[in-house]
């Protein structure tokens, strides 16, 4: 799975949790969505996990900055 | 895997593709009847995200002053020693799906005992209709000693005693009922099988805890939400997820939240006298495996000793227990009443008898209309029934025309049926009473057919909502065993009931002088393979016999046999035949077609004091009017016919 891919499949996982309208590029962080708080970040997670069947350590889901970050874990995790 | 049935809420239908905008449709557009709408997006199997979305809209409804009747309010303060954030939406959302609309209370994280105690606390000043006590083991002061029993018991005693404090700060500041919570026991013993046998270890002392709390709730007004047993039917190592408690304080895995919502909004439900009533039962392939009208008293399988003889008799058996405690038992089976009632009366196995059944309709009307005319006969709202029934057209009918009747989707095994109708929960109840108990002889010796009603709904629009596809071709070698059996098994949708082996039907598939028809129907619910066969046969240069129609009563109602008619008028015309003539063959089981050919627009030309009539068709001026379905013709040796709408 290469980057776009993984950025595409991201967007539906995004759109699913959140308002379906946000743009989801590599440079959004949670301070650009109203509803990204703590809890949605959890549950964005939980979501990420199932849709891309990987599992995330505690330690990795506190350290991530933005989506581009996040895409790259995935992309790690999925090789 | 079983398990999925509780994870997945498997006896719901998935949410259609465009869930979402329909919730954004909401807050848009006419804000007519949103009660309803609110409650049938609600009635899907929703996913924590889907819940969440739906809550919002709920939520914004609310706040704009929308009218949300017909549904019931009800305020549910929650306390929690975990995210109250986290289950409160799911509350909102899955609470639609009993008919509530839900607002709830929430205490700030952890302050449980405060929020109870003090008169001005925001769950208490919001005096609300109950409060969930939503808290787990990590909450209460257990502290596990193992072998010293008198240190267990003072722990019991300590944890017993807080949340006794709780319900009796709440009802005293409040006046709510209590819905109190079992524990769901750590999956981490110490010792290991010996954690059970020896007091004073964690697992003994909640078990002990669990015992005392449901027996501390019989006799008042409080409620017991049993997670314990929940968290046991999914599996505990599932249930609690380490990870999710560290990372978010998430009391279980976020995969079951759509489960524990449901059955908090069971219990909510139950108190405001939600909980059905009455359960329906489909005959055929729900209660006894096989078509009574075709298979015959000693065809069907409802044997103990015989595996899927067994999985029926389990339906039949959990039949019997809710009516034991006081649901009320009804069939609903297209089928000849004296068929459908003959292994009731006659077959050895069968657990259910005649007797168990207030009201008994068996007839060739859509399901739709009967379970109107049941409940009516029982004096109950739709809103009370269910619905078991194991063809998914049957279930999609019902549910677009009497949107009100739960309808379980049921897996592929007739082995896990019972435990998906127990699993969805429809008959929750917080009480027992004597009149409960009383209610099913109530009915005794009943058995009641309630006579044919009006058509309940437009089952038209229903069908074309299918996008059937009906395919026809002429008897071939692939298709040769399967219509063989047909014309070997059906007996009911049957105009001659002739038989012929194997051998005959590959005779006839090369005779020149044999229009043959195989037909296949699929439908947007999965493919129901062949369906109908048919043989005509050349009597005279201008006419066509027909020798054999039959069909599955699977497919009835569905206007097949036009189209079959249809297909048989067009191959009749290439043929330059004039005159299609049929005879109806009564046999006893087949009463069901005795006018089939009146309504397909045949003249009556005889009958014979055995009941047999024939008819007769000509083919130029003949009409059939159409059904909404895309028609196929494949492998017939003139053209390929031109699709008839």
């Amino acid at each position: 799975m290469n980057n776009v891919e993984i950025l595409e499949k991201l967007g539906g996982v995004f759109h699913e949790v959140f308002d379906d309208t946000i743009d989801v590029k590599p440079e959004l962080t949670a301070k650009d969505v109203d509803e990204w708080d703590s809890l949605a970040h959890i549950r964005l997670m939980l979501s990420v996990e199932r849709a891309f069947q990987i599992k995330f350590s505690a330690s990795e889901i506190g350290k991530l900055k933005n989506v581009g970050e996040l895409a790259e874990l995935i992309g790690r995790k999925v090789q | 895997m079983s398990n999925s049935i509780y994870t997945e809420l498997s006896w719901l239908a998935n949410p259609p593709a465009n869930f979402s905008l329909a919730c954004k449709g909401l807050l848009e557009g006419e804000r007519n009847s949103i009660g309803q709408r609110l409650r049938s997006l609600a009635s899907f199997a929703l996913n924590e995200n889907q819940l969440n979305r739906l809550a919002k809209a709920t939520e914004n409804l609310r706040r704009a002053g929308a009218e949300l009747a017909p549904l019931t309010p009800f305020r549910l303060g929650v306390l929690s020693n975990s995210t109250t954030d986290y289950i409160a939406p799911a509350l909102v959302a899955t609470a639609l799906r009993y008919g509530i609309s839900l607002e709830c209370i929430r205490a700030d994280y952890d302050q449980t005992i405060q929020e109870a105690l003090s008169a001005d606390s925001t769950i208490n000043a919001a005096k609300p209709d109950a409060v969930l006590i939503g808290v787990d083991y990590r909450a209460l002061p257990i502290r596990s000693k193992p072998g010293d029993a008198e240190a267990a018991r003072a722990s019991i005693d300590a944890a017993f005693d807080y949340l006794e404090t709780i319900r009796r700060g709440i009802k005293e500041h409040s006046g709510a009922i209590c819905i109190v919570q079992t524990l769901a026991p750590a999956p981490e013993p110490i010792f290991g099988s010996f954690d059970r046998v020896l007091p004073g270890t964690a697992g003994y002392i909640v078990d002990a805890l669990n015992r005392r709390l449901a027996e501390s709730v019989l006799g008042t007004d409080d409620v017991l939400l049993d997670v314990a047993r929940l968290a046991e039917t999914v599996g505990l190592a599932e249930w609690h997820s380490p990870t999710q408690w560290n990372l978010a304080r998430l009391p279980f895995s976020n995969a079951f939240l759509p489960l524990y919502a449901d059955h908090v909004s069971r219990i909510v439900g139950a108190l405001r006298g939600k909980s059905r009533r009455c359960l329906v039962l489909d005959l055929d392939n729900t209660v006894w495996g096989g078509v009574i009208g075709d298979d015959g008293l000693e065809g069907i399988q409802c044997a103990q000793g015989d595996a899927t003889g067994e999985a029926f008799l389990s339906v039949q058996r959990l039949a019997l227990e809710l009516r034991d405690r006081g649901i009320v038992l009804a069939v609903s089976s297209k089928n000849n009443d004296d068929v459908a009632r003959s292994p009731f009366r006659n077959h050895p196995e069968m657990l259910l008898r005649e007797d168990h059944i207030a009201v008994f309709q068996a007839n060739w009307n859509d399901k739709a209309t009967n379970i109107k005319a049941i409940a009516e006969e029982l004096s109950l709202g739709l809103e009370s029934m269910v619905l078991l029934d194991d063809n998914p057209a049957e279930r999609g009918l019902v549910r677009q025309i009497l949107p009100e009747v739960a309808v379980p989707e049921l897996p592929a095994d007739p082995a896990l049926y019972a435990r998906t109708l127990s699993a969805a929960g429809y008959f929750e109840s917080v009480a027992f009473s004597k009149e409960d108990s009383a209610r099913a002889t109530f009915y005794q010796d009943n058995a009641r057919r309630v006579s044919l009603q009006k058509q309940a709904g437009d089952v038209d629009a229903y069908l074309a909502s299918l996008n059937m596809e009906i395919t026809f071709q002429p008897f071939n070698a692939a298709g040769r065993s399967r219509i063989t059996q047909l014309i070997n098994k059906s007996n009911q949708f049957n105009l001659t009931t002739r038989r012929y082996s194997e051998a005959e039907i590959a005779q006839i598939e090369g005779d020149s002088n044999c229009l043959t028809l195989q037909v296949r129907l699929a439908d947007s619910l999965g493919d129901n393979g062949m369906i109908s066969a048919v043989i005509c046969r050349k009597a005279s240069f201008s006419e066509w016999a027909i020798d054999t129609w039959l069909m599955s009563c699977r497919v009835l109602g569905r206007r097949v046999e036009n189209m079959v008619l249809g297909e048989i008028l067009e191959h009749a015309r290439r043929n330059e035949i004039r005159t299609l003539t049929g005879v109806y063959l009564p046999t006893g089981r087949n009463s069901l077609v005795q006018d089939h050919y009146q309504k397909l627009g045949f003249t009556q030309t005889g009958s014979q004091p055995d009941g047999a009539t024939t008819w007769e068709l000509d083919v130029r001026s003949a009409q059939v009017e159409p059904a909404p379905m895309v028609v196929k013709s494949l492998g017939f040796e003139i053209g390929e016919a031109a699709p008839i709408r």
